[in-house]
């Protein structure tokens, strides 16, 4: 078995209205009840706002510490799943759930080494 | 198989020559390594688990076929030899490095060494290669490269030849490719009966892409090298079909490829110039490939399912019907491009269609067709359009249009296609 990482990412600015927004999120709680089921299910979550990240930078052994996000964007990280599969077929499948779920681009990105069984 | 074995896993090279065996030439060995390279090659991933471990075991065992076989003679089966020979190899390989002890390792050391290799599932994995080779989650030219790689036995270099890429880009992008098969464990299976549909395009596209490149090549400047790719191209389309006989987008695409290259004969003249389908000889269209692309068609249509491929295919078989250029059946080309642009409507199927309304409905009526098509990019574009301008009589608006298509084009033989009109449009002024 392998990890892959699910990246979910989100335009900048416009919120979905109440009712889009409360329908990806029941659909999101169904997939991760299946996920958990069939045991493909590590961890994931949704984040904040990119305007709520901070940036730490090294600098001549001192660390910097400034207003985020690392990087600007069109598009940002809006949360992610590492789900559990045996193949990257199996992994995709599982993407393109979150995809027609959330009507969001997802990438996904192996983990390297191996999951235990 | 026992003699495959024996040969296999017998220490040295060569013997005593026995005068009774014939001779193995070199080129019946090269014969054998184009046509169970990739076979073999498919079932040693499929033992092995890993690509590059089981094309080095195949390359080690075609070394030793060229050592033994020239005096021993061939062997009653030679893709069970290779690949009973490179089995063997990857054991003992994977023996050595049993310090890994990988899983895969352990796998492969179930298989005991004088355990025949079957060879029934063979067709399966060779399928899977092809899916694998043309995963979705590659790009394109990597798809390509692999392809022709690992079902071809192409060498990095010949396919960097054949691509004009450079050689060490090629092996970059191979690599590449193997390494996010490996990484991102994209797997060796068939895809589900639910995904075919989606994971077969690719692999049709792969194959299509690869003739072309070698069909695009013929005529001046046209690499030998290059041209080898339309063989290979149908080799992998006849394979395709072998293996996937009821799809009938494989048919299709098989046939089309048949039935262009049956006009190989009479599109290159000696000194490399292309001579347009209306202009050749058509008494030198090989009969052969023509019978076997027109049966295809026939099959194909009969299954009822129409696609893109098995259209085009159909067009070309009307082509390939008619003993002369004007006794074409445009009207049924017409039909087939209109029944093309409702599965699948795109400027490129239009611009087809425009050309075969010319033949039906005269040059006006496909060039109204054709000036609101968004091809300004597209060199045929330009070229269909000069050529209808000046059938129109409109030499003044043909002849920019010639030199339109001239900019939008490199490639030598067609651009001598588009010189020679231009030059016939606009006769040097009297001075």
């Amino acid at each position: 078995m392998k990890q892959y990482l699910l990246s979910i990412y989100q335009p900048e600015g416009g919120v979905p209205e109440p009712e889009v927004l409360a329908r990806v999120m029941a659909e999101l709680v169904d997939l991760r009840q299946e996920l958990e089921s069939t045991g493909a299910w590590v961890f994931g979550a949704g984040l904040h706002d990119p305007s709520t990240a901070t940036v730490l930078r090294p600098q001549g052994g001192q660390v910097l510490v400034t207003d985020g996000p690392f990087a600007e964007g069109k598009e940002f990280l809006g949360g992610f799943t590492i789900v559990r599969a045996a193949d990257l077929d199996a992994a995709l499948s599982w993407g393109r759930r979150y995809a027609l779920a959330t009507g969001l681009p997802v990438e996904v990105r192996p983990f390297q080494g191996k999951a235990e069984d | 198989m026992a003699d495959a074995s024996d040969a296999a896993t017998a220490g040295h090279a060569g013997g005593p020559a026995v005068p009774a065996v014939p001779a193995v030439s070199a080129v019946e060995i090269e014969r054998v390594f184009r046509e169970e390279y990739g076979r073999s090659v498919a079932v040693l991933v499929r033992l092995v688990g890993d690509i590059d471990l089981a094309e080095e075991a195949v390359q080690d065992a075609f070394e030793k076929a060229v050592e033994r076989w020239p005096s021993v003679g061939l062997p009653p089966s030679p893709a069970g030899w290779i690949i009973t020979t490179a089995r063997n190899r990857a054991i003992d390989r994977q023996r050595r490095e049993a310090s890994r002890g990988s899983r895969q390792a352990q796998a492969l050391l179930l298989y005991t060494q004088d355990d025949p290799v079957e060879e029934g599932p063979v067709h399966d994995d060779r399928l899977r290669l092809i899916f694998t080779c043309c995963h979705p989650a590659l790009a394109e030219p990597a798809q390509v490269a692999l392809t022709l790689r690992l079902l071809g036995g192409l060498s990095t270099a010949e396919i960097a030849r054949a691509l004009l890429v450079s050689e060490p880009t090629m092996a970059q992008r191979i690599a590449r490719a193997k390494a996010k098969i490996r990484d991102a464990g994209i797997p060796y299976r068939l895809p589900a009966d639910t995904d075919l549909p989606e994971r077969l395009r690719p692999v049709l596209a792969v194959v299509y892409l690869i003739y072309n490149e070698g069909y695009l090549s013929a005529g001046f400047g046209g690499e030998p090298s290059r041209e080898q790719l339309c063989a290979e191209a149908i080799r992998l389309g006849r394979l395709l079909v072998e293996l996937m006989p009821d799809e009938p987008e494989a048919l299709g695409l098989l046939a089309l490829m048949l039935l262009i290259q049956s006009r190989r004969p009479a599109r290159v003249t000696p000194d490399g110039a292309l001579v347009l389908l209306a202009d050749q000889d058509r008494s030198r269209w090989d009969r052969e490939l023509v019978a076997q692309g027109q049966a295809l068609v026939r099959r194909c249509l009969r299954r009822g399912r129409p696609g893109p491929y098995q259209i085009q295919a159909a067009v070309n078989a009307v082509h390939s019907d008619a003993p002369t250029a004007a006794a074409t059946d445009w009207r049924q080309i017409v039909q087939l491009y209109d029944q093309q642009m409702a599965l699948a409507p795109t400027p490129v199927v239009a611009l087809h269609r425009a050309v075969a309304v010319a033949e039906t409905d005269g040059p006006a009526a496909a060039l109204a067709l054709v000036e609101p098509l968004a091809l300004d990019g597209y060199y045929l574009w330009h070229a269909v359009r000069a050529d209808l301008l000046q059938r129109l009589d409109r030499p003044d608006e043909a002849v920019p249009a010639y030199k339109a298509a001239l900019a939008r084009t490199r490639n030598p033989a067609e651009r001598d296609q588009l010189e020679r009109k231009l030059r016939a449009l606009s006769p040097p002024q009297a001075h």
